[in-house]
C-alpha cells in the first residue's frame, strides 16, 4: 500500500467550497465561499513545510482537508499514496493514526475534565494500541519527550501554563507515532519568551523522531525558524513556493515581499521612529466573490491590466522557487 | 515645563487576602508627554496590563490600589470615586483591549455603537451625531463610511473592528490612549495597519499612547520611550533608542533576543528565558529576576537593586550587575 517513493503528503488540485446557507435554490448553490481554489503541493519525509498566509487565505481549511475532517470538493489529498477521500473507515482510521493535529489554543483542544496522562493516552486507547498499564508507561515516557514531569499527568489542563498546554498537545500528537504532524498556528497565542521554548521543542523532536511538518501560521518569522519550504497563500491560492531562504531573501511575489516587510524587526533601520512602511495596505478581498485574473491585484502596488484579465499561474522564478505573478520582483525581464 | 498628559508616582496595586498583601503591582512610576508614545513591555503576569487598569480604575475586585499616584494632566485620579471617574474615561482617558469582538456589542450597528459614545460626550442633534460618527470612521481609516453604518461587528475583520474600538475611543477627545495587546490577535500586515493608525493619530491629534505588548518588535519603531516591566516592578525605563542601542538590564536583554530575525537559519536553536516569571504570593527577596538571571551573584539575591539613572541620560534602570557598564562573565 505504502511505497517508499511517494511524498509523505500530496495536494494536488485541491479545490473546497463552502455553499453559503440560505443561497441555495433547486439544489443549486447561488452563493459560495471559495476557500481553497486549486492547491497542489507535496511534502517528503522529514520536511518541514511552513503555509503562510492570512485569515480567510484558506490555509485552516487545507490542514483540516489533510487531517481528513473536511473533504476536498474537487482534488486530491495522499498521505503516503493513500487518497485520504477513497478510503473506507478501517483503512482511514489507520491513515488518520500517520496524521496528528497541534491546534493554536490547547486550551480549547485539550478536555477540561480530564487529567493530562488520559488525554495523552486516548490516541492510543482509540486506535487500540497496548494495554492499559502499557499505555500509562508510554504516558511517561511522551511527557518527558515534550519537557515535562511525570506528575504532570495527574493534572488537569486549567493548572498548566499556555506552554506547558501547548507541550500536552504535542505530547498527545506523538502518541501514535504519526508521519505528519499538522501544526495550525501552535505558537500564535503564546508569550514571545514561550514561543521560542516550542518552535525550539518542535524542531528537537523533528530530528528525534524524524518527522514531517506541516507548519501553519500567519507570521512569518516563526515559520523561517521552522521551515525548509515555505508556500504562501492568499485567497485560496497558492501565490509562491520555494526554499525558505530564498522566499525570504529574494521574495518574487509582491505579497510575499508585503508580509516580509510587515515582520517587526529591531534593525537600525527600522528602530527610526515612523520610517517609511510599506505593509501591504487595505485588507484582503471577499473569498464569496474573488477578484478576476490575479486575486491579489486589488492590493497590489504593481498591478496592471493584465492582471485584471489573465490569472497567473506558478511558474519558475529560481531552481525551486515558484511564483504565480506577471510580473514577479527581481526577476529579470 | 508643561504638565504630563500621565504621571504615575509609586504606584502599588494588591490583592488584599486574610494574612498577606500580594502586590502585582509595585512602585511603578512612569510619565507620558503630549504626542508621544511609551511602549509597556513584559512577559505576560508581570503587571503590565494591572498598570493599565489601574488609570481608568477598572481593576478586578479583588485587586485595589494601595498606595501612589495616578495624575492626569496633573490631577491625582486615585481619590476620584465613580461619577470622577466616569468623566475622565474617554473623556480624558480612552482605552482599546486585544479582542475587540468582546468589547462590542454583537447585536447594535456600527453607527449605533459609534454614536452612543459620541452623546455622552456631546449632546446635539441626531444629524449632527451621525456627521460626527462619519467623521470618526473615517478618521480611523473606513473608505465611504456612511456606507458602513448599519454594519454589525461579525461583517467586519479583526482589523476593522479595532478600527472602530479606536473611532469609539476618539469619540470623547481623550487625550490619552492605552492599548493593551491592540494586534496581538490581529495578521502581521494588519497589525502594521492598526500601528501605523496609532502613530498617525497620536501626531494628528496630539495624543498621548501608552501601548502595551509582550512583543519587543512591535514596539521598536513605535514608541519614543519603553518602560519594561517585570515582576510588578519596573526595571528598566529608556528611550528608545538608546534601548536597542545599549539596553542595561538582563531581563531586557533576554525580550530583545527574542525578536525573530529574518536572517536566522531554520532549524537553528532560538535563544529562550529559562524558568519563569515568579508568582505575586512569591516574589523572590532581592532582585525578583535574580533566580532567571546568568548574571546573578550574592548581591542580587539579597538585595533590591534601585531604579536610577547613573549616566545622568534619562535611561533608568535597576541592576547590580547593568550590561556594558558591570558585567561579569557568566559562568
Amino acid at each position: 500500500m505504502t511505497s517508499e517513493a511517494s511524498p509523505t503528503l500530496e495536494v494536488q488540485d485541491v479545490v473546497k467550497h463552502f455553499p453559503l446557507p440560505g443561497a441555495s435554490r433547486l439544489g443549486r448553490t447561488l452563493r459560495r465561499i471559495d476557500a481553497v481554489s486549486g492547491v497542489s503541493f507535496a511534502i517528503h519525509a522529514a520536511e518541514t513545510f511552513g503555509l503562510v498566509g492570512e485569515s480567510g487565505s484558506g490555509k485552516t481549511t487545507l490542514a483540516r482537508m489533510v487531517l481528513a475532517l473536511e473533504t476536498p470538493t474537487a482534488g486530491e489529498v495522499r498521505v503516503h499514496g493513500l487518497v485520504l477521500g477513497s478510503l473506507s473507515r478501517r483503512p482511514l482510521r489507520e491513515a488518520r493514526r500517520l496524521v496528528q493535529p497541534v491546534f493554536q489554543d490547547a486550551f480549547t483542544s485539550l478536555d477540561p475534565r480530564m487529567r493530562v496522562g488520559p488525554i495523552i493516552a486516548e490516541p492510543l486507547a482509540a486506535q487500540h494500541v497496548d494495554t492499559r498499564k502499557q499505555r500509562r508507561a508510554h504516558v511517561i515516557d511522551l511527557l518527558n519527550e515534550v519537557g515535562l514531569a511525570p506528575d504532570v499527568a495527574h493534572r488537569h489542563p486549567h493548572e498548566l501554563s499556555g506552554g506547558q498546554r501547548q507541550r500536552v498537545a504535542l505530547a498527545r500528537a506523538l502518541a501514535l507515532r504519526p508521519q505528519l504532524i499538522v501544526a495550525d498556528e501552535p505558537v500564535s497565542a503564546l508569550d514571545v519568551s514561550i514561543r521560542a521554548q516550542i518552535l525550539n521543542l518542535m524542531n528537537e523532536l523533528r530530528r528525534s523522531h524524524r518527522l514531517t511538518y506541516l507548519f501553519i501560521s500567519h507570521d512569518l518569522s516563526v515559520v523561517r525558524y521552522i521551515a525548509d519550504r515555505i508556500g504562501v497563500m492568499y485567497l485560496g491560492k497558492l501565490v509562491e513556493l520555494g526554499p525558505s531562504a530564498s522566499v525570504y531573501s529574494r521574495p518574487a511575489h509582491p505579497y510575499t515581499a508585503g508580509l516580509v516587510r510587515a515582520v517587526p524587526t529591531t534593525d537600525a533601520s527600522s528602530t527610526q521612529r515612523r520610517a517609511t512602511r510599506s505593509a501591504p495596505v487595505s485588507e484582503m478581498a471577499s473569498p464569496t466573490d474573488p477578484p478576476s485574473g490575479c486575486r491579489y491585484r486589488t492590493r497590489c502596488p504593481i498591478a496592471a491590466e493584465r492582471c485584471t484579465t489573465t490569472e497567473p499561474t506558478l511558474r519558475s522564478v529560481r531552481s525551486g522557487h515558484l511564483v504565480a505573478c506577471h510580473f514577479p520582483l527581481d526577476a529579470p525581464r | 515645563m508643561a504638565t504630563d498628559v500621565l504621571e504615575i508616582r509609586d504606584l502599588v496595586a494588591a490583592v488584599r487576602q486574610r494574612r498577606a498583601v500580594v502586590p502585582l503591582v509595585d512602585g511603578v512610576s512612569l510619565r507620558i508627554g503630549r504626542a508621544t508614545s511609551v511602549g509597556l513591555v513584559g512577559e505576560s503576569g508581570s503587571g503590565k496590563s494591572m498598570t493599565a487598569l489601574s488609570i481608568l480604575k477598572l481593576l478586578p475586585p479583588s485587586v485595589e490600589i494601595v498606595s501612589g499616584q495616578i495624575l492626569i494632566n496633573g490631577r491625582d485620579l486615585v481619590p476620584l470615586g465613580d461619577a470622577g471617574m466616569r468623566k475622565i474615561r474617554a473623556r480624558e482617558v480612552a482605552m482599546i483591549f486585544q479582542d475587540p469582538m468582546s468589547s462590542l456589542t454583537p447585536t447594535m450597528t456600527i453607527g449605533r455603537q459609534v454614536a452612543e459614545a459620541v452623546r455622552v460626550h456631546s449632546g446635539g442633534s441626531r444629524a449632527e451625531t451621525e456627521r460626527r460618527v462619519v467623521e470618526l470612521l473615517s478618521m480611523v481609516g473606513f473608505p465611504r463610511p456612511a456606507e458602513r453604518l448599519k454594519t454589525y461587528p461579525h461583517q467586519l475583520s479583526g482589523g476593522q473592528r479595532q478600527r472602530v474600538m479606536i473611532a469609539m475611543a476618539l469619540a470623547g477627545g481623550a487625550e490619552l490612549l492605552i492599548a493593551d495587546e491592540p494586534t496581538t490577535a490581529l495578521d502581521v500586515t494588519i497589525q502594521a495597519q492598526i500601528l501605523d493608525l496609532l502613530d498617525d493619530l497620536e501626531q494628528r491629534l496630539g495624543m498621548a499612547l501608552l501601548l502595551i505588548t509582550h512583543d519587543m518588535g512591535v514596539i521598536a519603531s513605535r514608541c519614543d520611550r519603553v518602560v519594561v516591566m517585570y515582576a510588578g516592578q519596573v526595571v528598566e525605563n529608556a528611550g528608545t533608542a538608546n534601548l536597542f542601542a545599549a539596553c542595561r538590564h538582563p531581563y531586557t536583554a533576554a525580550l530583545l533576543a527574542l525578536i525573530p530575525s529574518l536572517d536566522a537559519d531554520a532549524g537553528q536553536v532560538l535563544p529562550t528565558i529559562p524558568g519563569v516569571p515568579p508568582e505575586p504570593s512569591a516574589f523572590p527577596p532581592g532582585c525578583r529576576f535574580a533566580p532567571r538571571c546568568r548574571y546573578s551573584t550574592e548581591v542580587c539575591r539579597v538585595e533590591q537593586p534601585s531604579l536610577d539613572d547613573p549616566l545622568g541620560t534619562g535611561h533608568f534602570f535597576a541592576c547590580h550587575h547593568p550590561l556594558g557598564i558591570d558585567q561579569q562573565a557568566p559562568p
